[in-house]
């Protein structure tokens, strides 16, 4: 049983609750694999996509989630509903219970509307991502995703690489890491780190070649171009030097050390070509692709609880 | 949670399994069909031993399956959630005999989320029921084909099956006070 009925921020789950959600993921992985990748869980709950600001892989990664567990979905994206025509948050609220619905996956840039829808309504709410805050079921499926790698957490070193100030992925993945015991390290250029450090408990690195050869899980970040209203870094040469992960560097990699990267990928800025094309033993280091079958498990595990609990 | 009978021990319970063995045997004509299916966590060492004792019987290696019913139960919302379990069926089961095995069959809800749940992965030419317990009271239509022991009990009551792969030693007992584990899983 979880002891939330909310996951806004990664910090609101336990280690307890961790767990828990980590070993429902490998029995809804085990589902997933079956012809017929479904189970009856939640006949009935119905659950509703609130998403403010677009999304494609999270969007459909928690469909797909809510579909094998037989629960009935709606997607409701804000610019094609009546928040385009001038629709407050307060009356699309009350629209929203008057639907009844058993539980809330919301987007929205911020983090504050989730507390505020949640009060209103009454109802238990995910967060698939607040604006540069956080991105908790990002984390559970990333640390899922080590689990399965190592077996363990205890110790590993985990470096974390790239756009950090902009990134959720990032701020919920040192948080999570931390609390299960690994040794987190952000490699980025002070442009592209937030101040406040000190409040996670991280070290920091300039260069991707101080932790390429002792790292275990080599996080990269995806450039959000999207969100710099300015110009964090002076040129994509610059950032290849220092930030990138290239296939010299991903040779150097000791053995059994995992890649990353919560994608999309920016091939060419973060990740190399050679990197993404990359066959046999080196292919084997790359995880992106497992990270996004294992959001389905992981995000499966955590609808599965909240929904079951109390 | 008093002990109010002591039912069966160990050499008890391994005559039961023989019997019972036998008697699959002779209804299937031997076990060629055969495959056995445990639900999660008692029928689980139960189905190994069955499997065991067949291929003592005719020396043929049964595909063994362990089944978790969690999530096709009907009652989920209402119960303290049990740990899930594994589910490991790594054979087709379409066109097969399936042995499904249980400890103790109570009110047939387990039975009937078990059929469910194997459904979803083929249509077996048939499922065969067995329990090591039948302590009555079905609220559904559900009967088992072979049966360990027959023992009228109490609601009341509830059957604790212990079996030395899962607690140490093997036994069954009845209980009082409806608060026992034979009661919560049903």
């Amino acid at each position: 049983m979880l002891s939330v009925k909310n996951v806004i921020d990664i910090a609101d789950l336990s280690v307890d609750d961790i767990n828990l959600i980590l070993e429902n993921a490998d029995t809804f992985n085990e589902v997933l694999e079956r012809d017929l990748k479904k189970v009856p869980a939640l006949r009935g709950k119905t659950i509703l996509n609130l998403f403010f600001e677009s999304s494609t892989r999270t969007r459909i990664s928690f469909e797909l989630a809510a579909k094998r567990l037989n629960a009935d979905l709606i997607n409701f994206t804000a610019s094609s509903s009546s928040m385009k025509k001038g629709e407050s948050i307060i009356d699309t609220i009350k629209t929203i219970q008057s639907m009844i619905v058993d539980l809330l996956i919301v987007r929205h840039s911020d983090s504050g509307v989730m507390d505020f829808i949640s009060r209103n309504t009454g109802l238990p709410i995910i967060n698939a991502g607040d604006g540069k805050h956080q991105h908790p079921t990002q984390a559970l499926l990333d640390l899922y995703t080590i689990k399965k790698a190592f077996g363990d957490f205890k110790g590993l070193k985990v470096s974390i690489v790239g756009d950090i100030i902009n990134s959720r992925v990032a701020r919920s993945d040192m948080l999570l890491f931390k609390k299960m015991g690994m040794d987190v390290t952000l490699v980025s250029s002070s442009m592209l780190l937030p101040e406040n450090l000190d409040y996670f408990g991280v070290n920091v690195r300039n260069n991707i070649d101080d932790i390429i050869e002792t790292a275990d899980v080599i996080y990269m970040l995806r450039m959000q171009l999207e969100r710099q209203e300015r110009k964090y870094y002076p040129s994509i040469n610059e950032y290849n030097r220092f930030l990138s992960l290239d296939f010299k560097r991903l040779q150097s990699m000791k053995e059994g050390a995992i890649v990353m990267h919560p994608g999309p990928v920016n091939r060419g800025t973060e990740i190399s070509e050679a990197v993404m094309n990359s066959e046999d033993t080196m292919k084997q280091k790359i995880k992106i692709n497992e990270q996004v079958r294992n959001g389905v498990a992981a995000r499966m595990a955590l609808i599965y609880l909240i929904l079951t609990t109390g | 949670m008093i002990q109010k009978a002591f039912i069966l021990n160990d050499a008890d319970i391994e005559r039961i399994l023989k019997r019972i063995s036998h008697e699959i045997l002779e209804r299937n004509r031997g076990s060629k069909n055969l495959c056995f299916i445990g639900i999660q966590k008692r029928g689980v060492p139960l189905a190994q031993r069955i499997a065991k004792n067949i291929r003592a019987l005719e020396g043929i290696e049964a595909d063994i399956g362990k089944l978790d019913i969690t999530f096709y139960r009907d009652d989920y919302a209402k119960r303290v959630k049990p740990k899930v379990g594994v589910t490991d069926i790594s054979f087709g089961i379409d066109e097969r005999d399936i042995i499904l095995v249980d400890d103790v069959l109570f009110t047939g809800r387990t039975i009937r989320a078990a059929l469910d749940a194997l459904i979803d992965f083929g249509r077996p030419k048939s499922i065969q029921l067995v329990v090591l317990i039948d302590r009555g009271h079905r609220e559904l239509p559900i009967r088992a084909d072979y049966v360990g022991k027959n023992i009228p009990t109490a609601l009341s009551e509830s059957i604790e099956v212990c079996l030395s792969e899962t607690d140490g030693q093997d036994s069954v007992s009845i209980l009082e006070s409806g608060k026992g584990r034979g009661q919560q899983l049903l």
